[in-house]
């Protein structure tokens, strides 16, 4: 694009510098705000994490105290393992269940678009609303299992909710119902893309759908198998409104996650040093997703221009 | 009408199970919406409306207390309109503008500041927390809607430039270059050539950012409290209000109240909607 129109302006005279103003704020004035917040709050708040701020910003400089105080706090463990477990079984399942929607919405079924509707329509509410509906279902005391012991089977446990070890799990459950339609759509339209001929030429050869699925489709999905998962990633890196919703972190501190951690060491204990530290170890664990990422896309692009 | 091969029937079986356990939650909420509070109490969340309690609605919408408030939801919803409704436009629009100066006017340091905003799209919300906080309180505008909406647009800026980028940059340069040999300007250029082509990707951007906007949460809690607050921040301030006594029938409708802009316009511009799921999925 680099030799898209020849309007590079030169060294513009003033009097066409007056006249051209307002073209120059417009492009410039919103542009810049939002480069220039990007770049300095993120430099800001990776200088006030080696500072010793607590209630307020203050300069000075501890070195790597407050990482090493984060990293050393259990709620910080907790919250990296939970992410941990999290962020695989969530991207996992969701990813998977993605696509057996896709590969069934694919069969040319009737009720195609209605179908995909209500696969999408979670993507469309509040992860508070997700959160909040979850927690009512997941509550032993009001929901499934309360329902299935009001039917008569009285034995029934599912209280994943107010279970320490299990608790993790009900985040899992609200996030794959939230986002598998998302997967599911990207998919589907991977599906969409295979070149009809491919296909044909292997059921001439005999093979049958589900070996047809296997060995010629299937193939074609992963690049964007690796967007979803990336995608999916991000979410769970950053999860905090559905969290916060549905179990608060709790019960006691079995499901707090990085973003939480981060919120509670900036507002509610007032430690800004850690809590700033708390939110760069999130950008590093964003960055160890990210930079991957965008190098095999980067080499994706320079094989398909040379191709 | 041809028989069903029991392949097809096991798909649509399968495909109808899948459905129900999606829908399963949106019915439990509708339903409880409409159940008195003593009914739930009585059995579970899930259960069939003895009578249609109409009243929960009346409540959540102006009765139930959050904090010392009794005013219902009405003025949290109030809140969320004012701060997505002028984001949304001025997010969408300067976008649209930034957009085009980056794929077809081209200036100076173009792709440089093109490619840090985009940067945005990346960047942790939780990079932002303090500096914002600080940066809203010099300016007066911390507990403010305004404050929210000038976030929301400076933010929102990464996420619409880069889908009008992407819709312009498709659009020929000879239509514009033609347009600049007659003499036509910056913004007779935008007004006459690039706004006429550019609805589906207006209806697009608009979609996604209202529905971010309007979705998100942990600014509204950070930088807004008590009567400041969006809805998504009061619908937690009411859970917790009510853990006593929990009011499952008004909260539910609370719930189907606050989710209900978003969800109507998907219903409404689901194909957009989903083409702004994919094209951010693909930046």
């Amino acid at each position: 694009m680099t030799n898209a129109v020849s309007t590079k302006p030169g060294r513009p005279a003033a009097s066409d510098l007056v006249r051209r103003l307002p073209e120059y704020l417009m492009i410039w004035v919103p542009l810049l705000l939002c480069a220039v917040h990007l770049v300095s709050f993120s430099l800001w708040t990776i200088w006030i994490s080696f500072t010793p701020s607590t209630l307020v910003p203050v300069s000075g400089w501890v070195g790597l105290r407050n990482y090493t105080a984060v990293l050393a706090s259990r709620n910080w463990q907790i919250a990296f393992d939970n992410l941990l477990l999290f962020g695989s079984a969530f991207v996992l399942l969701s990813a998977v269940t993605g696509l057996v929607l896709a590969i069934l919405l694919d069969q040319r079924i009737r009720g195609e678009n209605a179908l995909r509707s209500i696969f999408l329509y979670p993507l469309a509410v509040s992860f508070v609303v997700t959160g909040t509906v979850w927690s009512w279902l997941l509550n032993p005391g009001i929901g499934i299992q309360k329902l299935v012991h009001d039917l008569g089977w009285t034995s029934f446990k599912f209280d994943w909710l107010i279970d320490r070890d299990m608790a993790i799990w009900t985040i899992v459950i609200a996030a794959i119902w939230q986002s598998s339609g998302f997967a599911m759509a990207l998919f589907l339209a991977g599906l969409r893309s295979v070149d009809a001929d491919i296909i044909k030429a292997a059921q001439i050869d005999g093979a049958g759908p589900i070996r047809t699925y296997w060995r010629i489709i299937l193939p074609t999905l992963w690049p964007i198998t690796i967007t979803v998962v990336v995608v999916q990633l991000q979410f769970a890196i950053s999860a905090f409104d559905l969290v916060r919703a549905l179990t608060n972190g709790g019960p006691g501190i079995a499901t707090q996650l990085p973003a939480l951690v981060v919120y509670d060491l900036m507002f509610q204990r007032s430690l800004l040093g850690r809590g700033a530290a708390a939110a760069v170890l999130m950008l590093l664990i964003l960055l160890a997703v990210l930079l991957p990422y965008a190098a095999w896309r980067y080499v994706q692009k320079r094989r398909a221009t040379h191709a | 009408m041809r028989e069903l091969a029991p392949g097809r029937v096991l798909i649509y079986l399968i495909v109808s199970l899948i459905a129900a356990t999606w829908l399963a939650p949106l019915a439990v909420v509708v339903l409880n919406s409409l159940r008195t509070n003593e009914e739930i109490a009585q059995g579970s969340m899930i259960g069939w409306p003895q009578h249609l309690a109409w009243s929960n609605y009346a409540a959540a919408w102006s009765g139930f207390c959050v904090a010392e408030t009794c005013a219902g939801i009405r003025p949290y919803m109030l809140n969320s309109a004012l701060v997505t409704i002028p984001a949304t436009i001025f997010s969408t629009l300067l976008g649209a503008v930034a957009g085009y100066a980056v794929s077809l006017w081209r200036f100076r340091g173009d792709n440089w500041i093109y490619g840090i905003v985009t940067l945005g799209l990346f960047l942790p919300q939780q990079m932002r927390l303090l500096p914002w906080t600080i940066v809203l309180r010099d300016i007066g505008l911390i507990n403010t809607l305004t404050g929210l909406v000038l976030i929301h647009t400076i933010q929102g800026l990464s996420f619409t430039t880069l889908f009008c980028r992407n819709y312009y940059v498709a659009i020929p340069h000879e239509l514009i270059r033609a347009a600049r040999i007659d003499g036509a300007g910056f913004f007779r250029i935008f007004w006459r050539i690039i706004l006429p082509l550019s609805p589906p990707i207006l209806i697009v951007t608009v979609i996604w950012q209202f529905t971010h906007i309007w979705n998100e949460f942990l600014y509204g809690v950070t930088f807004t409290n008590g009567q400041q607050q969006p809805v998504t921040a009061a619908l937690i301030a009411l859970s917790a209000a009510v853990a006593d006594i929990p009011q499952h029938g008004v909260q539910s409708a609370a719930v189907i109240i606050a989710a209900l802009p978003t969800l109507l316009i998907y219903l409404l511009g689901g194909r957009y909607f989903v083409r702004g799921l994919t094209a951010g999925a693909v930046k």
